[in-house]
């Protein structure tokens, strides 16, 4: 069981419900800034305060702060493909005539 | 079973990691067709957006995140020996699911009483980017629901082999697995909620 060592990172409850005490506030917040008419902001406010969230939910539910460099390095990789993948899409359909 | 079974924790958490990649990939598809039509029909996407009710999605959200936590909990409680605990967790992470389907047959029965669903008369008659908007509502939030199923599954799954001993204090990397996907199904639900039940303006 040796090398259970290495991953012997126990996440404390009161980590786990503070997390959870974030996203709820942050949903709540989410649900206020959409009541004010902000144009295109909107959206990106409502994009920007989910993405915090789910760097909250990757980063402590999901344990990936405390995952080897590897772990970190391979999703960056994936949100960067997903970047991509949503950058090239937009060049297309933002430029057709 | 040999009581010197090979075990590579790293590996088999990396492997699920690696397939929550591919589905953020295909969810992240749904979010681009989201976005391409958002931009085409700005203003259809708001008039049909607000035809969402926020406390489906508001209750559902909540019921999400709460049994996100119930999920993170239980691994802590699993390795600290509290094997009933984090029983109790699991059975509420499942409670939760149940929950959330409920919110959403009840959601899409309100929906396809007024005549919205895909391919109906109703719909065919709104304006094209309304019509994109539930196409892709009920693509999105039913694949997702589909998730939630599949999830709730595999934490009952889950929580039989603990009850069995298969997984233990020592040996969790199950759950640790499954926790992974079902918070994956969370992390899919913090940006359908706004982007589809808060486009009011």
């Amino acid at each position: 069981m040796s090398e259970n060592q290495e991953h012997a990172h126990i996440v404390p409850y009161r980590t786990f419900f503070l997390v959870w005490v974030a996203l709820l506030a942050l949903t709540a917040i989410t649900v206020a800034v959409a009541q004010v008419n902000l144009g295109p902001l909107n959206v990106w406010a409502a994009l920007g305060i989910a993405t915090v969230k789910s760097t909250l939910v990757v980063a402590y539910f999901m344990h990936m702060k405390y995952e080897a460099r590897l772990f970190k390095l391979a999703l960056l990789a994936a949100l960067a493909i997903l970047a991509i993948f949503i950058g090239m899409t937009f060049l297309d359909v933002l430029y057709r005539s | 079973m040999s009581g010197h079974e090979h075990q590579d924790y790293t590996g088999a958490k990396f492997g699920m990691w690696l397939f929550l990649f591919t589905e953020v990939l295909l969810f992240g598809g749904l979010f681009i067709l989201y976005a391409v039509y958002l931009a085409r029909y700005p203003k259809e996407f708001v008039t049909a957006g607000s035809q969402l009710n926020v406390w489906f999605g508001g209750g559902n959200t909540l019921v999400l995140l709460t049994s996100s936590l119930f999920v993170a909990v239980s691994i802590t409680a699993l390795r600290r020996g509290a094997t009933g605990l984090c029983l109790r967790l699991l059975g509420g992470t499942v409670a939760c699911a149940a929950l959330f389907m409920l919110n959403k047959f009840f959601e899409w029965s309100a929906k396809i009483g007024h005549g919205i669903y895909p391919g109906s008369a109703h719909l065919r008659e709104l304006p094209p980017g309304e019509t994109v908007f539930f196409n892709i509502y009920y693509l999105t939030t039913g694949l997702h629901g589909l998730h939630v199923v599949i999830g709730a599954i595999v934490l009952i799954w889950t929580m039989a082999l603990i009850k069995t001993g298969r997984v233990h204090a020592n040996d969790w990397v199950i759950l640790e697995n499954a926790g992974l996907y079902w918070h994956l199904v969370d992390l899919i639900w913090i940006f359908i909620f706004p982007l589809y039940y808060l486009i009011l303006h």
